[in-house]
């Protein structure tokens, strides 16, 4: 006897991992075996304004989103080919009057759904019809502890009590909760106060993410880019409360790039185990990749099945395995621990997604970035520019005075 | 600090024989068909339980109670009680630490 259940990670595969042992047995034309787990962001329209939003500046216009029938088709098809999670996202995923139907309809093919929300358009009604047609997991964004820190920051009045509410109701009709924090340097100081709220709301899991400097993010950097002496605390604060909450919450931490001295392992590496849905239909390597504007992506909309650009098309191809990298990327030794970090941020900073990711000590652009983080945190201005679809709004100088 | 740490503390079930058991919302078993093989899906993660552990997951259907699972099981299996109920419970004691397994309601 002695039953085992072992973990592996949709998201991150190591060769331990579940996705490891699920993609062992294929041969080596099948090694990028479908994702476990798809992204759909199903629109771009979001009552938030965050200054740190992924979403690219050039957002998809309502008319531009896939149609119910269209998502339905998608969740059809990401069930027959061996997806098994999908995270409803967004944008703000709760303002498409047709999510309810679309949850209820990757239930019927036999998909487990995650709602990834601000939860300032739930009501309570809402949230149990999510429920019934079969919602698994919510997670709920909160820009800070302090109410008025986080209104200023999502830029929307009376935002975080609605979200506290929010979660109050995800317990009561016993959906998992996972809270997102994403940091950065205005509201670094409160990530304890953000971890005890996270346990007096009796959260499963909460991810303390760094922001990732693309899209909006990227255009906000001065304002968002935290000091290396926050980073140091950061951690510290991170390490005591995963000794102290142990069984009590789940945490998941995020570090931020320009301070490290090597690569994250960027979406697993590009192409290799996820892939996203935008809302207008493409599929994308990573959120993040239409920043990328030398890339051309295949879309559902096209005659091509979602399997066929997941294995042959060139966006996916262009940067997969280890063969297309320059040096030093080439001979190093991490080439297959890291596959050369993110090819987001290598276009953003260098001009060229092909380029090693500035994030390593090995580029020869990495001191320059360190220079831009440090000189930015340390004078770089706390106005946010807000999301929008006029291409940003600056915030008022009183509103960031004093912040 | 600790007081804060209370409420989800409170809701982890403590597996005995008496208790009854059922997979909370957020943890769904499923016959993976492209893979040929069970998961245990629940947020963020996949989980690759083995083919006794699917069979204990499959009886714990919010009815029967622990001991009922594990009368069950020594009849197909040879080895003793104690040794299988050990196991059984040590299995859904993690279960419901990680938030996966509740008690069903009555």
């Amino acid at each position: 006897m002695s039953p085992s259940i072992t973990h592996s990670s949709p998201t991150l595969a190591d060769p331990r991992d579940g996705v490891a042992i699920l993609e062992g047995n294929r041969s080596v034309a099948e090694q990028y075996g479908i994702p476990l787990a798809v992204l759909l962001e199903l629109t771009h329209r979001c009552p938030l304004q965050c200054g740190y939003c992924s979403n690219p500046i050039e957002m998809e216009r309502a008319g531009n989103e896939l149609t119910t029938e269209e998502w339905k088709k998608v969740l059809t098809e990401l069930a027959e080919i061996g997806v098994l999670q999908v995270h409803f996202s967004g944008g703000e995923p709760t303002v498409r009057k047709d999510l309810v139907e679309l949850v209820q309809h990757a239930s019927d093919v036999g998909l487990y759904s995650n709602l990834i929300t601000s939860a300032v358009l739930l009501t309570k009604e809402k949230l149990e019809a999510l429920a019934d047609a079969g919602l698994a997991h919510i997670q709920i964004s909160f820009q800070a502890s302090d109410p008025v820190l986080a209104n200023r920051i999502g830029g929307f009045r009376n935002g975080h009590a609605k979200k506290l509410e929010a979660a109050g109701w995800a317990r009561e009709v016993g959906l998992p909760l996972t809270v997102n924090a994403v940091m950065h340097r205005q509201n670094m100081a409160q990530l304890p106060q953000i971890i005890d709220m996270a346990v007096a709301m009796d959260a499963d899991r909460i991810e303390v993410a760094n922001v990732q400097y693309y899209g909006w993010a990227l255009k906000n950097r001065a304002s968002l880019m935290p000091t290396i002496e926050q980073i140091d605390e950061m951690t510290k604060v991170v390490e005591e409360a995963e000794q102290r909450l142990k069984g009590i919450l789940a945490i998941d931490f995020v570090i931020p790039d320009y301070y490290a001295t090597r690569p994250k392992k960027c979406m697993g590496g590009w192409g290799r185990q996820f892939f996203n849905i935008t809302p207008a239909g493409k599929v994308l390597p990573c959120h993040a990749a239409e920043t990328i504007t030398d890339l051309d992506f295949e879309s559902v909309r096209s005659n091509h099945s979602i399997a066929w650009i997941w294995q042959n098309s060139d966006a996916f191809n262009k940067y997969r395995g280890t063969g297309w990298m320059p040096e030093p990327c080439q001979s190093c030794a991490f080439k297959e621990q890291d596959y050369g970090g993110c090819r987001c941020q290598a276009f953003a900073l260098t001009g060229s997604a092909g380029n090693t990711d500035p994030a390593c000590s090995l580029s020869p652009l990495h001191d320059k970035i360190f220079t831009i983080a440090e000189t930015e945190a340390a004078e770089g201005t706390n106005r946010y520019i807000y999301r929008n679809f006029s291409g940003g709004t600056l915030e008022p100088e009183e509103n960031a005075h004093g912040a | 600090m600790n007081t804060a740490a209370a409420p989800a503390a409170r809701r982890r079930m403590s597996v005995s024989e008496a208790s009854v058991p059922t997979l909370a919302r957020g943890a769904k078993l499923r016959f993976d068909e492209t893979r040929q093989r069970w998961v245990l899906l629940v947020p963020e993660r996949v989980m690759a339980p083995d083919e006794i552990a699917v069979e204990i997951l499959q009886l714990c259907d919010g009815k029967r109670t622990v001991a009922d699972v594990i009368d069950l099981l020594v009849e197909k299996y040879t080895a003793p009680r104690e040794e299988i109920g050990a196991d059984v419970i040590a299995m859904l004691q993690d279960l419901a630490e990680s938030g996966f397994l509740v008690e069903a309601k009555p």
